[in-house]
């Protein structure tokens, strides 16, 4: 048998936006088998959401994920929504599909800037970062909230957003395009990222079916699966907009998709506003005195793909069962078939290929020859040969020209 | 197809293994099924059908140990829910595993959680806790404070 090295990334490691603990097994520089460690922030949340009133397990299910705050209340709304039978008024579906929207484009804003950052284009990282913030402003400026907004609620949402507002989201929407426009030129003519990314990671459509994954991982691999469309909710089905899919499942189709897709969403947003103009202020929640016994079943599409929470009530103040799967759940499980092959250059970008939610917390990540126990690489090492090899490309793509 | 159609061919087809049908608003389906037809009914769904395995649900109630297992047909919008009741004693059933890679983690979570045991399932190891977590203690069942 020939020998082994075992490379650790995490289990805090900036890839990851949770702690997770991947081992890869590699032979030289190639990756030959993966192994992982889950579980790290199992914070029992399922469990926690059986002692808390369906008001209270809103401000819960929001703290799942910083990122992409509101599709777990959103989710959770739709299926709690199905047990009461409501029907929620307009005005509501046009407001929560704004705030749903507006996550998605700084959702993968922040994935693109750190795919950059993983390749050692670290000017895509500081672009799309700074072209973020507005959007986080726009939050601030609707809900009170830069993040973990606050805004939902059985039957309705907890804030308008009035007219007044309207031109300056406007506004932003007609900027970003612009910034998109910059974006996708930057990273669609740029040689050196194809040559990182495509035909690095792949996944194919075979492989999307056995794992279940779902998103713009399942959507790059030409699996056209979005959940506004299949099982619509919100105000998905009364605006014009369509899904983006790709063929090729590497790296770059995964970035492809992404980019696309904020385009929609940014038309999905004037849309939804030019409806919001039209309909008058207010009467944005329905008046629920009680959750009636029963099961739902609440589905939304997440930037990472689709959240689906299935609740159960016993009549009573609090859900009797909550079980809640984030796209995460089934989309980090197919690294077995995107690293196993590659280099550790290209596994790293792999592994953040899915978008795997974040934890922004590097404690340790070092390898360790596996039969004398020498640490080889330590995490800058890791990232620098990543950084490294892109700079060895642009040189020799230099060259060509 | 309507959620009824999908439901009238499924039972049309298995109408012994089925126990009961729960039709609801919005093409939510929940069928009961007896644990031994599982792999069958899954089998049918997934590779005749096209659905897609979403997630499974297990519950602690007083009947014992259920499982929801989730099923989503995406081009109709359909979600269908199997519904098994385990033995309260000593909960087993067939994985889904060896089928599809998707139920792997979920099987393994439920075992660490719920002690549920999932037969001839290809690694049922601990998912979460990795060794931090006494034997025998399912922190998921009611009895649990």
């Amino acid at each position: 048998m020939s020998r082994k090295t075992l490379i650790p990334i995490g289990p805090y490691h900036p890839l990851q936006e949770e702690p997770e603990l991947f081992k890869l097994y590699c032979d030289g520089e190639i990756v030959r088998d993966i192994k992982w460690e889950t579980g790290y922030n199992h914070r029992g949340i399922e469990k926690l959401s059986e002692s808390k009133s369906y008001d209270q397990v809103f401000f819960l299910v929001e703290r799942i994920c910083g990122i992409c705050s509101t599709s777990h209340p959103f989710a959770f709304a739709n299926a709690v929504e199905e047990i009461v039978g409501v029907e929620i008024t307009d005005r509501t579906r046009y407001i929560r599909s704004v705030i749903g929207e507006l996550e998605r484009i700084h959702s993968h804003l922040l994935w693109l800037g750190l795919a950059g950052h993983f390749l050692g284009y670290n000017t895509l990282f500081m672009w799309a970062w700074k072209y973020r913030e507005p959007i986080l402003d726009l939050f601030e400026m609707i809900t009170g909230n830069r993040n973990s907004y606050a805004m939902f609620k059985v039957g309705g949402v907890r804030r308008d957003i009035e007219k007044s507002k309207i031109p300056s989201i406007r506004r932003e929407m007609g900027i970003i395009r612009k910034k998109l426009d910059l974006l996708t030129g930057a990273v669609m003519d740029d040689p050196v990222i194809h040559a990182r990314t495509k035909g690095v990671g792949i996944l194919t459509r075979q492989d999307i079916i056995d794992y279940a994954a779902v998103g713009p991982t399942a959507r790059a691999s030409g699996v056209d699966i979005d959940v506004r469309r299949d099982d619509p909710y919100a105000a998905y089905p009364l605006v014009n907009w369509k899904v983006i899919t790709a063929e090729a499942g590497d790296v770059f189709a995964k970035i492809e998709v992404r980019l696309l897709e904020m385009y929609e969403s940014a038309s999905i947003i004037e849309q939804c506003l030019d409806a919001l103009e039209k309909l008058e202020e207010g009467n944005i929640a329905l008046k629920i005195n009680e959750i009636p016994a029963g099961i739902g079943t609440g589905r939304a599409e997440a930037p990472r793909g689709e959240v689906f929470h299935f609740v159960v009530s016993d009549g009573s103040n609090s859900p009797a069962r909550h079980k809640i799967r984030a796209p995460s759940y089934v989309n980090i499980a197919t690294f077995k078939k995107s690293c196993i092959g590659q280099t550790i250059a290209d596994a790293t970008i792999s592994l953040a290929a899915v978008d795997p939610c974040y934890c922004c917390t590097e404690r340790m990540a070092a390898a360790y020859d596996s039969s004398s126990g020498e640490k080889i690489l330590n995490a800058n090492e890791l990232i620098e040969i990543s950084m490294k090899r892109t700079k060895e490309l642009r040189k020799s793509e230099a060259g060509h020209e | 197809m309507d959620t009824e159609a999908a439901i009238n061919k499924l039972t049309g087809k298995f109408s012994d293994e089925i126990a009961g049908v729960t039709l609801r608003k919005g093409k939510r389906a929940i069928v009961t099924i007896r644990p031994t037809s599982l792999i069958t009914l899954s089998e049918y769904l997934f590779k005749s059908e096209g659905f897609r395995f979403i997630i499974a649900s297990a519950m602690h109630t007083r009947l014992g140990f259920e499982i929801y297992y989730h099923f989503s047909l995406d081009a109709d919008g359909i979600i269908l829910s199997l519904h098994v009741i385990l033995d309260k004693e000593k909960p087993h059933i067939e994985s889904l595993s060896n089928m599809f890679s998707a139920s792997n983690w979920i099987e393994r979570e439920m075992h660490e959680l719920f002690g549920i045991d999932f037969l001839h399932h290809p690694n049922q190891e601990k998912l979460l806790s990795e060794g931090n977590w006494a034997e025998g203690v399912y922190p998921y069942r009611k009895e649990f404070k």
